[in-house]
């Protein structure tokens, strides 16, 4: 018996060996694209295979970013972690404290000879992901910053110009009354991610600190101090407007009902990632979409500061074959191309991660054919990042956005107010920051 | 009582017959419930790269935290709500469908449908008909006046929740009720009848007392059925909002473990939850049973 296993074996071996796939070595990339962006993903990669024949990328849809990071986790610790995982931008702290799974990509490169030139890269790109040295520890793939979406019909038919967003908050107010008064659309607006978009992207764009040391850029032992003037006076005006039926809530994380009440007309303006304009695009049949810069307080500043950055970078994982790696480098090259890079900016609406990518889109006059299309990334580029519009990076953060949803929604439903809610985020907050810094230390 | 004893010679054959079982039970149920233990007492980091022993730390920060606290609350009022809705509702449709004689079958082959959808599909179900932009249920009582959102309101999502998971589980309950029912003798309640006795005072001094059996298994199912098995549901409806209206300690182990990587705090409340599992059943045996009729 036992020698009829062996001898079947042998020949099951010897057959795959004769045959030319066993040849390639396989590299497995983890990622959370799901629908148009998934998609196109895949061509990606079969782009890459197509392109040699000694590797083959095989990726596989692990469900939303958190998902896709905790399988990757167990995974890991269990050795079957696959080379290549994508993480969103909000684990990149998690990330870079675990220095003994990563393998970081200016080495992987390095090491494996390929061409890498950290200065090719976006520079908002290169400042969120490299460790206090300079170094890029993963490779930028898909990065993306909060815009502004509008349905121009129902400006029109509220009486407004349909070409003409509304730059502050107090126009934000002005024309969402206009829009439900006039019967044009029953909410105002809605937006998606309320911890990225109203809290974060908030306070960079205000040029108000998140937390201290730099909004953690600075070390472990940072504090939130998120719970500021503009930070509160601006839920007290989300509660507002709720209670006035101006702002509708899309719910927790990436707020899943946010998309369908802006394609179906419900809410006239939505803010949500860049990244969302394939979808807009794509389910926007019966209006047109007009595309701005998220809105701020001109009280507060009269010169709004770059809004920061969110999305995800491709982290190879250690424990793999040197083989492994060298297919993983060749695709981190094919990917930072300009072709592929351009090709998925264009059709997702991430941002050109390089400006090589940046400038083909120029050249091949693809912002002049599309409106709008490149407001996300003049919104990121603009004027000089402070210490507070450069981003935000803290461990557990995934844990500190759900603590900082709840309390949002404690604040909708009347338990607390706005200063309340947010004091509450900060304490909490800094409770899992400590945990982490305890761990991690 | 037993005059006769089969008795096998060798000592080791029992041991070898229970083997298989026994090794699956130490695998899949010993083991990580050791290990949960043990994790319970360390610190860690995601990836495991560095475990500190803490001794009760963990069970410490755990009872001073007011999110536990509510968790256990809200835990409370879940289970008992759902243990008493899908039982209630259960028995009065056994009842109901005791009474038809010709077509019971169909009636209880339709109501048994629900308990083959899977906990994921029933959340889903129930999120998409009082989903608040584009679910029927919220458009139906808006027009009653009732503004339906349970993103917000967390009294609307626990309603939400108690509804979806009484649904599902009534479907069990009522074929261990309808086979109760069955077996209870009818000469009892003919003779009843006869004495005079009216079909509530019937119900409650025969067939209830008799039925006690029954009814004392499927509370048991049911409070451990509310705690621990009503994972998907709460994950496909309300993901524990908002503001963790909803957030069940078996729903806060998996949160705080698999969303938030925080291990050694997921497995001190797995270790509570496993300790909550016992003590309920101790005393379900103990003191509930015995005032049960066989």
């Amino acid at each position: 018996m036992f020698k009829n296993v062996l001898f079947l074996s042998a020949g099951l071996a010897a057959v795959l060996s004769a045959a030319p796939v066993a040849a390639q070595t396989e590299i497995a990339w983890w990622h959370a694209m799901d629908a148009e962006l998934g998609k196109k993903l895949e061509e990606i990669a079969n782009g890459f295979n197509a392109s040699q024949t000694e590797f083959k990328v095989i990726p596989t849809y692990k469900g939303s970013y958190p998902e896709t990071l905790t399988a990757a986790i167990a995974a890991f610790r269990a050795n079957e972690q696959p080379a290549i995982v994508q993480v969103f931008e909000v684990g990149t702290g998690t990330m870079m404290a675990a220095k003994g799974a990563v393998y970081p990509v200016y080495q992987l490169m390095a090491d494996n000879g390929e061409p890498w030139d950290p200065s090719g890269f976006l520079a908002p790109v290169t400042g969120y992901y490299s460790d206090t040295d300079g170094n890029i520890l993963s490779m930028p793939f898909n990065s993306s910053t909060p815009i502004m979406y509008y349905n121009k019909d129902v400006f029109e038919k509220a009486g407004l110009d349909r070409e003409t967003a509304p730059k502050t908050w107090a126009e934000v107010e002005e024309f969402s009354k206009k829009i439900v008064e006039s019967g044009a659309a029953p909410c105002g607006f809605t937006t998606g991610w309320v911890s990225w978009i109203q809290l974060e992207n908030l306070s960079a764009i205000h040029d108000q600190p998140y937390g201290t040391l730099e909004n953690g850029f600075g070390g472990l032992g940072t504090e939130f101090t998120f719970n500021g003037e503009v930070q509160t006076k601006h839920w007290e005006n989300l509660k507002k407007w709720a209670d006035e039926g101006l702002f509708e809530y899309g719910g927790p994380v990436g707020g899943a009902d946010a998309p369908p009440k802006f394609y179906s007309q419900e809410c006239a303006i939505y803010m949500n990632s860049s990244a969302s304009r394939a979808g807009v695009i794509n389910n926007a049949k019966d209006f047109e979409v007009g595309f701005a810069p998220l809105p701020y307080y001109d009280d507060v500043t009269t010169d709004p500061k770059n809004s920061i950055i969110g999305g995800a970078t491709l982290w190879a994982l250690n424990g793999k074959d040197p083989e492994v790696y060298k297919g993983v480098a060749q695709f981190f090259t094919y990917l930072s191309s300009p072709e592929i890079q351009a090709g998925w900016h264009q059709f997702t609406g991430y941002l050109p991660v390089t400006n090589a990518a940046y400038e083909l889109g120029k050249e091949q006059g693809y912002y002049d054919a599309n409106p709008g299309s490149d407001v996300a990334i003049n919104q990121i580029t603009r004027g000089t990042p402070t210490a507070n519009s450069k981003g935000v990076r803290f461990g557990n953060l995934t844990q500190i956005r759900t603590v900082v949803d709840e309390e949002f929604e404690a604040l909708l439903a009347g338990s607390k107010s706005a200063k309340e809610a947010l004091d509450a985020a900060v304490e909490r907050g800094n409770q899992i920051l400590r945990d982490f810094e305890a761990a991690n230390s | 009582m037993q005059t006769k004893r089969t008795i096998f010679p060798n000592k080791l054959l029992p041991y070898l017959l229970l083997a298989p079982q026994l090794a699956v039970t130490l695998i899949f149920f010993i083991w990580p419930a050791v290990q949960a233990v043990k994790s319970s007492f360390e610190r860690e980091d995601p990836f495991g790269f560095k475990t500190t022993f803490i001794w009760f730390d963990n069970y410490k920060r755990l009872f001073a935290d007011p999110t536990y606290l509510n968790s256990v609350g809200k835990t409370a009022v879940f289970a008992v709500s759902v243990t008493l809705l899908a039982m209630s509702v259960s028995l009065l449709l056994a009842v109901s469908v005791n009474r038809v004689l010709r077509t019971n079958r169909v009636y209880t082959t339709l109501l048994v449908w629900p308990y083959a959808v899977a906990p994921v599909v029933v959340g889903i179900l129930w999120w998409f008909m009082f989903n608040p932009s584009i679910g029927i249920a919220p458009y139906l009582l808006r027009g009653l006046g009732i503004n339906w959102n349970h993103r917000i309101d967390g009294s609307h999502a626990m309603l939400l929740v108690i509804i979806a998971a009484s649904w599902k589980q009534i479907s069990y309950n009522f074929l261990f009720f309808v086979a109760g029912l069955q077996s209870v003798p009818q000469s009892l309640t003919e003779a009843a009848a006869i004495d005079g006795a009216g079909p509530f005072k019937r119900f409650w001094t025969i067939v209830f007392p008799l039925l006690s059996p029954t009814t004392f298994f499927l509370l048991i199912v049911n409070i451990n059925y509310a705690m621990f098995d009503t994972f998907g549901i709460i994950d496909a409806t309300t993901s524990g909002g908002p503001a963790q209206a909803t957030n069940i300690l078996v729903y806060k182990v998996y949160a705080d473990g698999f969303l938030g990587l925080n291990i050694g705090s997921s497995a001190a409340q797995s270790v509570v939850l496993m300790l909550i599992v016992i003590a309920l059943t101790a005393i379900q045996f103990r003191y509930i049973e015995r005032r049960v009729q066989y």
